[in-house]
């Protein structure tokens, strides 16, 4: 008989959504249905009943085909790989669960690699900003039991995090906020008419690249100080009245995505943001939370920086001590300066989301990919290695946007013969060891 | 002064890390102590000889000490890095972090820096005869000090994010510049004879910017002051004083509240 497991994370996004509901087959080898989740949720779950699912590791032929091997040959590979590169990156880590990524930093600090997350191309600057001038934040929960003035700025969750609008943001009735939405002032800024813009009841369209200027024009204007007559296309007017109504609010925050952190100025649109909720905090309770993307790129900032001291970019190279600087030791700046000498995925799609000049470097390379299916960056790698699918296929920790640790759970089983990232990354790291007393 | 002449006899493969070419590591050795200072690339530890031909002998003093790069060092960095006093010439571009934080001394690049150079500098001259990538005289991701003495002067243009937490120093730019100049500034002084894309002084507490040329688009947060006659550099000028930035925090001397200024050239 089918069986229904109950409060399963979803490991798609970083609002982790902890309620669904998903029907397994009695012999707990397929799902037959998703509940509670939104459309690109359902899809991850649904992933597992696709057919060409890769069951064995694959290694690249001379004429380009792949031939499929066994995994202690595919792990003999990645080793000596790894133990001969001088300068090796190791990227991904954002959807596989954080005891593994641990056991990835291990062989990281043997073999002398770099680790980089996702944050590089995606909230990395937040992460800078972090660094200079902290965070006034908050949890989800929170935010949904008390907030009143929400903000949405450069994000837009109606197609990126589909539930966080109806779980924590606008729509549910809190503890404080009994009223639900009509309780709360909903603003977006956006350089579009966003679906997230349909549902605010202010929508303020700054022009492209701009934000930092009208952050700053929120900030003087906190401070009573003289504005000229329009920032970035927004009549100053609206800027003093947009901060009156901040000021008259009880608990407010500002939610934020890649609309500032990667517009002009990256990092300084995060810090001069954070600045202003720091302003902000002189009248009333206000909080910023970055909009994280994969579902466990959190965890990822926070057990390196629980390891290293941080978040991302973590150069190991000097084999003694951890070093880090955006724009020299972040992925796709030591692709395309040529500075490392292998590539070592898990986790992640590079192919599909850094520039062609880093990703043709990349191809020269010695790569390997560590991924449940195929993709853009298996199709570049000379070994790909399938393991099952984190979150569905088994279990481990995530960390939500709001750094809220929260276990997944193993719904199915994975395909026959298919090792676990953590399974898969000890016995490289055995390897890794036998290889290096070896020598 | 001594002079040690380094001439590139072999690039390297990926990326040379040489933080030991300054006066100071190479003060009182001779020619063949040089050669085996440590320099790596990645997890490889290599000696500055496998790379480099090395002639003549250092001062005992690092003040004595003259140390002159000939050859390619474009993929060389941290050259000069925590130089204390004496001079390093680089007949060539240098990579990330050339001067980084520098204390003393003279360092003179007859070419173009990359990013993070000078770095948290604290004293001495940095003198880039070429252009300068970004993060110039800034401070270390996360770190509140950035250039905090010395002078830096490029020839050339600079990126973006010069002077970010600029609290001493004087950095003079005879070319234009990007974005984000003297960001979290909280002293020192920018001086750009060229023109500036945007984003001058932003979240600026104190110090001072002076621009000759044209500023793109000017910060909301800065507010026109007065005229006023300044000597910058040998030239003398009128110029328009802007406080800001009026969204920071600003101390108070004597009750009147201390601005950031920018001077724009009439």
């Amino acid at each position: 008989m089918p069986k229904v497991v109950t409060d399963v994370t979803c490991p798609f996004c970083g609002t982790l959504c902890d309620d669904l509901e998903i029907t397994v087959s009695d012999d707990n080898k397929k799902i037959l249905s998703v509940k509670n989740a939104c459309a690109i949720g359902a899809e991850k779950f649904n992933h597992t009943k696709e057919p060409g699912r890769v069951t064995h590791p694959r290694m690249r032929q001379p004429d380009g085909t792949f031939k499929e091997i066994s995994y202690d040959e595919a792990i003999d590979f990645t080793a000596r790989m790894l133990v001969k590169s001088r300068k090796t990156l190791m990227y991904g880590w954002a959807s596989t669960s954080c005891q593994a990524m641990s056991i990835g930093h291990e062989i990281a600090e043997k073999v002398g690699g770099i680790v980089d997350n996702c944050a590089t191309v995606c909230h990395g600057s937040s992460l800078i900003a972090i660094q200079d001038v902290g965070i006034p934040s908050c949890t989800l929960g929170e935010i949904k039991n008390r907030a009143d003035r929400v903000i949405f700025w450069g994000c837009n969750p109606a197609h990126a995090h589909p539930r966080h609008m109806s779980r924590y943001s606008i729509f549910p009735r809190g503890f404080f906020t009994v009223k639900g939405h009509k309780g709360r002032k909903i603003y977006c800024v956006d350089c579009r008419h966003t679906d997230t813009a349909r549902v605010a009841d202010t929508f303020i369209q700054v022009q492209q690249g701009y934000d930092y200027e009208l952050l700053n024009a929120f900030r003087t204007a906190a401070r009573g100080g003289p504005l000229p007559d329009e920032i970035g296309g927004v009549p100053k007017e609206k800027v003093y009245e947009v901060v009156e109504e901040l000021k008259t609010g009880r608990f407010g925050v500002i939610f934020f995505g890649m609309g500032l952190t990667h517009t002009l100025g990256r990092n300084h649109n995060i810090d001069i943001a954070i600045s202003f909720t720091r302003d902000m905090n002189e009248f009333t309770k206000f909080n910023i939370i970055a909009m994280r993307g994969h579902w466990n790129v959190t965890g990822s900032g926070q057990v390196l920086s629980w390891q290293y001291g941080f978040p991302y970019a973590v150069d190991l190279s000097r084999l003694d001590k951890a070093r880090y600087q955006t724009g020299e030791t972040t992925s796709v700046d030591l692709l395309t300066r040529n500075e490392v000498e292998a590539c070592f995925y898990i986790a992640t799609d590079p192919g599909a989301h850094f520039p062609i000049a880093a990703m043709i470097s990349s191809s020269k390379k010695p790569t390997v990919t560590i991924d449940p299916h195929i993709n853009c960056t298996t199709e570049i790698s000379d070994v790909h290695i399938p393991v099952a699918m984190v979150g569905v296929e088994t279990g481990g920790c995530a960390y939500r946007m709001d750094n809220v640790p929260i276990e997944t759970r193993k719904v199915v089983d994975p395909p026959e013969g298919l090792l676990t990232d953590e399974e898969v990354l000890t016995r490289i790291l055995n390897r890794v060891n036998q290889l290096m007393e070896e020598a | 002064m001594n002079t040690v002449t380094l001439t590139v006899k072999q690039q390297p493969e990926i990326i040379l890390e040489a933080d030991c070419i300054t006066p100071d590591s190479f003060a009182g050795k001779t020619a063949a102590e040089i050669e085996k200072l440590p320099v790596y690339q990645g997890k490889q530890n290599c000696t500055l000889g496998d790379y480099f031909k090395v002639a003549g002998k250092a001062g005992s003093t690092p003040a004595e000490t003259q140390i002159i790069v000939n050859g390619d060092c474009s993929r060389v960095k941290y050259i000069g890095m925590k130089m204390s006093a004496g001079e390093v010439v680089v007949n060539s571009s240098t990579d990330m972090y050339t001067g980084g934080w520098m204390k003393g001394g003279k360092l003179v690049v007859n070419g173009n820096v990359h990013s993070f150079c000078g770095l948290g500098m604290e004293g001495g001259e940095f003198i880039i005869n070429g252009n300068a990538g970004n993060f110039l005289g800034a401070s270390y991701r996360g770190d509140w000090r950035g250039m905090q003495g010395g002078l830096i002067r490029v020839k050339g243009n600079v990126g973006s994010d010069i002077g970010t937490f600029m609290n001493g120093g004087e950095m003079i730019i005879e070319g234009n510049a990007d974005i984000h100049i003297a960001t979290h500034a909280e002293g020192g002084r920018i001086v750009i004879k060229g023109n500036v894309n945007r984003r001058i002084g932003g979240q600026m507490v104190k110090g001072e910017v002076i621009v000759f040329g044209t500023v793109n688009v000017m910060m909301p947060g800065f507010h026109y002051n007065q005229d006023v006659e300044l000597t910058v550099d040998g030239v003398t000028a009128m110029f328009q004083e802007y406080n800001g930035d009026l969204g920071e925090r600003h101390p108070k001397r004597k009750g009147e509240p201390v601005y950031g200024k920018l001077y724009l050239k009439k």
